[in-house]
C-alpha cells in the first residue's frame, strides 16, 4: 500500500480530438482517474480505446493533429495540459518518464546507449565527467544488463530486443522519475522476457517509489502486477477498481466481457467468449454511452446524457447507468 | 472497367491540382493528335513578304525570320515532343524496370552486371552523353529517343530494384509462393506490380525531362533538323532574335515547353493515385 | 503413416566470419498424425519460424528428412515443389494479416489464387463457387469480396488469409501466431474458426505461437522449442501442468494468470541464451540459464529421454526424476 493522500496525478475530464482527412475524430471525452505516490495502476482496453492517446496527452507529446479540447492532468500541483512548453521540458525525463513498445524505434541508432543515457542526466542533473560516467553503468547494472561498461559503448542494433528494452527502462528512470508510462512495453516479446521487464519495473518502482500507468491490452498482465485497473473502451473509461475487486466481480458489462475472452488456465475453449460488435466509429455522432450498441444490457435510460460515473465500492467507479 | 472510372473520377475530382493537371495533359495530347488539322497555316510554309512580324489577327503568335507562322509550327511541333518523350520514357520505364526488378529480386550475379551498368551509365554527364550518342549514332529522331532513353535508364533500375527488394520478403509474396507461383510470376504478378505507384511519380517527371532532354539536344544542333518545327528549335532559333526585340519567336514555343513539363510534373501524384489500390476508399 | 514425418531436420545458415555456422534449427525429430493438432512454443530465435518454414518447403533443409503423407519432400528443391501435387496439401496462415494479402489484389483475389495455381481443371472452372464457399467457411460476408486489404478490418484480414489456406482443402495447415496482431475479442472468434474448421475439414494443425494459454486451449500435443531443439514434447495439457524440462518450468511460471490461484513461483532465468552460432555439440544448450545443472551437463548433451509412463520426452538429464507440477504461489 502506498504512503501518502494526496494524488500524484490526476487526471479530470480529459478530451482529445483528432483533425483527419475523413473528420474529427474524438479519441478521448472525459477521461478520468488518479494514482499516488507508487501505486501501479494498469489502464486495459482494446486497440482504438485510447490508452496510448491518454498518455501522450499527459507528457505532451500529442502529435500535431490533435487538440486537447477539455480537462486538466494535475501533478505535483501543475496542470500539464495547461503549463508551458518551458515547464514541461523541466518536467519530463526528471519526475514524468515514458517507455515505448518498440524499443529499438526509441532509441537514436547513431548514438551508443551509453551516450544516450548521459544525455539525460546531463540535461536534468548536475553530474559531470566521471560521477556522470559511474551513474550511467550503474544504471545500467541497475536494469540488469550484464558487463555495463561493454555494452554502453555500443549501438543499439549491437543490442538484443530485450536489452534495447532495459536500456529505454534506464533512461527513463535515470533521474528517478516520480511516474513512469509503460505504453505497452510487453506487447509482442515472448513470455520470459516480458516476465522479467515487469519483474523489473516492479522492483524499480518500489526502490524509487515511483508511481507506474501500464497500459496494455493484456488483462492477465495488469492482473498480476497492478494495484488498480482502469477500464478504457472507445475513448472512455469505464470502470476503475482495485485489482482484486474489479476481477473477482466486475461492475461494468464490457469488462465482464473483456474478462470473459481472456484466456485462462482452467478454461476451455467454449469458455472463451467474443465480445459482440466492434468499437464505435469515433468520428461519427455518439450516444452518450459509446459501448451503448454493443450492450446486452442497454435500455433507454442509457441514452440520457451524461455519462454517469457511479461509485459502487471502495474506490470502485463504473461509468453505467445499469452495473452488473 | 468500370471500378476503374469510378475511381479515376474520384482521383481527379479529389485534388482540383491532379484535375488540373489531366485537364492540361487531355488539351495537349488533342493538340498532338489533331493539331496539324487545326493549325491555320502550313508550318512548314515560307513567306518573304511577311518576316518578322509581330503577333497579330492573322498570325497569333506572330511569324518568325522565314515568314512561317509561329502558332501553326508550335502546335505542329506538340506532336513531335510529345511522341519523344513518351516513346523515349515508355522505352526506359519497361527496359530499366524489367532489370531493376530481376535484379532486386534474383539478387547474385544478376543484380551485380545490372548495377554495374547502371553505374557505368550514371558516370557520365547525362546530357553530354545524350549528345554523344546521337552525334555518333546519327541525327534521327529514333537516335534522340534511344539516347533520352538510355540516359534515364539508371533512374529505373535503382528505382526498381529498391522497390522489389523491399517487397521480396513480404508476407504476401510468401503466401504467393505457397499458393503455387513460381519465381517469374512472383516476380511479374506480385512484387512487380506492388512498385508501380511510386515509379508512376518518377516517370512522369521523367516525361518533363525528356522532353527537355529532347529540346536541349535541338538547341544545340543535335536533334531534330530544320525545318522540322520542334519546340526546342525553335527557341533556338528564335533567342537570335530576342536582343533585336523579336521576342515571340523564342517566347511562345518556351511556353509551351513549359506548360507541358509543368503538366507533367503535377500529373505524377494523379497517377501514382490512381493505379494504388490504397487510396481508393 | 504419419501425415507429416520430420526426421533430424536440420539447417544451417553461414555466420558472419565465414566458416561459421548458425544452427538455426538441429536435429529436430517429430510427427504429425492426420487430424491432430500439435502447438510449436519457445522463444524468438530458438527457431520456430525457420521450422515452419522448413515444414512449408518455403526452404531448403541443410540435413534429415521431411517426409510428408510417406513421400519424401524434403529431397525436393522448393522450385520444383511448387509443382508438385503435395504443394497444396501445406498451408499456412501468416501472423500479420495485413502484411500477408498482397495489396493490389482484391479479396476474391486472393482466396482464388490457389485455386487458379494449384487447382483441378474442376476447381479452375467453378473458381466463383469455390471462393464463396470459403468465404461462407470462415464466416467473410460475401460482400466484402470485392474490398482491397486496407479496406478491411484485422479480423476480416485473417479470415481472408484463412480462406485462401483452406480453400484448396489441405491436409496440413500451419499457423504461425495467427492471432498475435488480432484485438483479444478478435482473437477469440478467430480461435473458435480454426477449431471449428479443424472439425469440418480434418486437418491437421502446426499450431506456431508465443502466447501459451492459446497453445493450450488449441492444441493436443505440444513441442517446446530451445536454440534449434525440441526439448520437451507431450501432450500440450501435461506439459503445462507438470513441465520436466527446466526451459518448460521456466517459461510456464512466465505465462501471466487472471486467478490468483493459478500463479506461480517464478522460475527465474539468468542472461540470454547462448549463441546459436557453432554450438558445443557436448553441452546441454540450455545450461548457464538453467536454474538446475551440474558438471555432467557440460560435457554430455542430453538426449530426449521417454517419461516412465505417457507419452512425454524431456531433453534433460534429470527429466521426470520425481517431475511434480510447479508450486503455486
Amino acid at each position: 500500500m502506498s504512503g501518502g493522500e494526496v494524488d500524484l496525478l490526476a487526471v479530470e475530464d480529459l478530451s482529445v480530438e483528432f483533425r483527419t482527412r475523413d473528420g474529427v475524430v474524438r479519441a478521448l471525452d472525459r477521461v478520468g482517474f488518479a494514482l499516488r505516490r507508487g501505486e501501479t495502476v494498469g489502464v486495459v482496453g482494446e486497440s482504438g480505446s485510447g490508452k496510448s492517446v491518454t498518455a501522450l496527452a499527459i507528457l505532451g507529446i500529442l502529435p500535431p493533429s490533435a487538440r486537447v479540447t477539455g480537462g486538466r492532468a494535475v501533478f505535483g500541483g501543475l496542470d500539464l495540459l495547461a503549463a508551458s512548453p518551458r515547464q514541461l521540458l523541466e518536467y519530463r525525463g526528471r519526475e514524468l518518464a515514458m517507455i515505448f513498445q518498440n524499443p529499438r524505434a526509441a532509441l537514436n541508432p547513431i548514438r551508443p546507449v551509453g551516450r544516450q543515457i548521459a544525455d539525460v542526466l546531463r540535461r536534468h542533473t548536475t553530474l559531470r565527467g566521471a560521477r556522470l560516467d559511474a551513474r550511467v553503468l550503474e544504471l545500467l547494472a541497475r536494469v540488469q544488463i550484464a558487463d555495463p561498461a561493454r555494452r554502453a559503448r555500443a549501438y543499439p542494433f549491437e543490442l538484443s530486443g530485450g536489452m534495447c528494452q532495459r536500456v529505454m527502462i534506464a533512461l527513463a528512470v535515470a533521474c528517478a522519475p516520480a511516474l513512469l508510462i509503460a505504453d505497452e512495453p510487453t506487447t509482442g516479446i515472448d513470455v520470459t522476457t516480458q516476465a522479467g521487464i515487469l519483474d523489473l519495473l516492479g522492483e524499480l518502482a518500489r526502490d524509487q517509489r515511483m508511481a507506474t500507468i501500464l497500459i496494455t491490452h493484456d488483462l492477465a498482465v495488469v492482473a498480476e502486477r497492478c494495484d488498480r485497473i482502469v477500464v478504457m473502451h472507445a475513448g472512455h473509461v469505464v470502470e476503475t477498481a482495485p485489482a482484486r475487486a474489479l476481477l473477482a466481480r466486475p461492475r461494468h458489462p464490457y469488462t465482464a466481457r473483456l474478462i470473459a475472452s481472456t484466456p485462462r488456465a482452467g478454461a476451455k475453449l467454449a469458455d472463451l467468449a467474443p465480445i459482440p460488435g466492434a468499437t464505435p466509429d469515433l468520428r461519427a455522432p455518439l450516444p452518450p454511452c459509446r459501448y451503448r450498441g454493443r450492450c446486452e444490457r442497454a435500455a433507454d435510460l442509457c441514452d440520457e446524457p451524461p455519462l454517469p460515473r457511479a461509485e459502487v465500492g471502495a474506490g470502485h467507479l463504473v461509468a453505467c447507468r445499469r452495473p452488473l | 472497367m468500370r471500378a476503374w472510372l469510378r475511381h479515376g473520377r474520384h482521383v481527379v475530382g479529389e485534388n482540383p491540382v491532379t484535375g488540373l493537371a489531366f485537364g492540361l495533359f487531355v488539351l495537349i495530347a488533342l493538340v498532338a493528335v489533331v493539331g496539324p488539322w487545326l493549325a491555320p497555316h502550313d508550318p512548314l510554309a515560307t513567306d518573304a513578304a511577311r518576316t518578322l512580324q509581330s503577333p497579330s489577327a492573322r498570325h497569333w503568335f506572330g511569324t518568325d525570320q522565314l515568314g512561317r507562322d509561329i502558332l501553326s509550327r508550335v502546335v505542329v511541333a506538340t506532336r513531335l515532343d510529345l511522341t519523344i518523350a513518351v516513346a523515349a520514357v515508355t522505352l526506359s520505364f519497361l527496359v530499366g524496370g524489367a532489370l531493376g526488378a530481376c535484379a532486386g529480386f534474383f539478387g547474385g550475379w544478376t543484380d551485380r552486371l545490372v548495377t554495374r551498368v547502371a553505374d557505368t551509365i550514371m558516370a557520365f554527364p547525362l546530357f553530354v552523353l545524350a549528345m554523344g550518342i546521337v552525334a555518333a549514332l546519327g541525327n534521327t529522331l529514333a537516335n534522340i529517343v534511344y539516347a533520352t532513353a538510355i540516359i534515364n535508364l539508371p533512374f529505373y533500375t535503382r528505382m526498381a530494384r529498391a522497390e522489389v527488394n523491399v517487397r521480396r520478403e513480404a508476407g504476401f509474396v510468401e503466401a504467393a509462393r505457397l499458393s503455387g507461383n513460381g519465381a517469374a510470376r512472383l516476380l511479374a504478378v506480385h512484387v512487380f506490380p506492388n512498385c508501380l505507384p511510386p515509379m508512376m511519380v518518377q516517370a512522369s517527371l521523367n516525361l518533363g525531362w525528356a522532353i527537355l532532354n529532347a529540346a536541349g539536344l535541338s538547341f544545340i544542333g543535335l536533334g531534330v533538323r530544320p525545318p522540322t518545327p520542334e519546340w526546342g528549335i525553335m527557341v533556338a532559333e528564335g533567342a537570335a532574335f530576342i536582343v533585336s526585340g523579336e521576342w515571340w519567336i523564342a517566347l511562345f514555343p518556351g511556353l509551351a515547353l513549359m506548360m507541358a513539363v509543368f503538366c507533367f510534373n503535377l500529373l505524377g501524384d494523379g497517377l501514382r493515385d490512381l493505379i494504388d489500390p490504397r487510396r481508393r476508399t | 503413416m504419419s501425415l507429416l514425418d520430420v526426421r533430424s531436420l536440420t539447417k544451417r545458415f553461414p555466420a558472419r566470419g565465414g566458416g561459421r555456422w548458425l544452427h538455426a534449427v538441429d536435429d529436430v525429430t517429430f510427427a504429425i498424425e492426420a487430424g491432430e493438432s500439435v502447438g510449436l512454443v519457445g522463444e524468438s530465435g530458438c527457431g520456430k519460424s525457420t521450422l515452419v518454414r522448413l515444414v512449408t518447403r518455403l526452404l531448403e533443409p541443410t540435413d534429415g528428412r521431411i517426409l510428408f503423407e510417406g513421400h519424401d519432400v524434403g529431397a525436393i528443391p522448393a522450385a520444383r515443389f511448387t509443382h508438385t501435387a503435395a504443394r497444396r496439401r501445406i498451408q499456412m496462415v501468416f501472423q500479420d494479416p495485413l502484411d500477408s494479402l498482397n495489396p493490389r489484389f482484391t479479396a476474391f483475389d486472393t482466396i482464388a489464387e490457389p485455386l487458379r495455381r494449384l487447382g483441378t481443371a474442376d476447381e479452375r472452372t467453378g473458381v466463383t463457387a469455390r471462393v464463396a464457399e470459403a468465404a461462407e467457411l470462415v464466416g467473410l460476408p460475401r460482400a466484402l469480396l470485392g474490398r482491397f486489404p486496407h479496406q478491411l478490418s484485422g479480423g476480416q484480414q485473417q479470415r481472408v488469409g484463412i480462406a485462401r489456406a483452406v480453400v484448396l482443402r489441405p491436409a496440413l495447415l500451419v499457423l504461425d501466431e495467427p492471432t498475435s496482431a488480432l484485438d483479444v475479442s478478435v482473437q477469440t472468434v478467430v480461435l473458435h474458426l480454426l477449431a471449428e474448421l479443424r472439425q469440418r475439414l480434418g486437418m491437421s494443425y502446426l499450431f506456431v505461437s508465443h502466447d501459451l494459454n492459446l497453445v493450450r486451449l488449441l492444441t493436443d500435443r505440444v513441442l517446446v522449442m530451445y536454440l534449434g531443439r525440441i526439448v520437451e514434447t507431450g501432450a500440450s495439457q501435461d506439459v503445462f501442468d507438470r513441465p520436466a524440462h527446466p526451459y518448460t518450468r521456466a517459461l510456464m511460471s512466465a505465462v501471466p494468470a487472471l486467478e490468483p490461484g493459478e500463479r506461480r513461483m517464478r522460475v527465474r532465468l539468468a542472461g540470454e541464451p547462448r549463441s546459436p552460432i557453432d554450438p558445443a555439440p557436448d553441452a546441454c544448450r540450455f545450461h548457464g540459464r538453467c536454474p538446475d545443472g551440474v558438471e555432467r551437463c557440460t560435457r554430455e548433451a542430453p538426449a530426449l529421454r521417454q517419461a516412465p509412463e505417457g507419452d512425454r520426452r524431456a531433453a534433460c538429464h534429470f527429466a521426470f526424476d520425481g517431475a511434480a507440477a510447479l508450486p503455486t504461489g
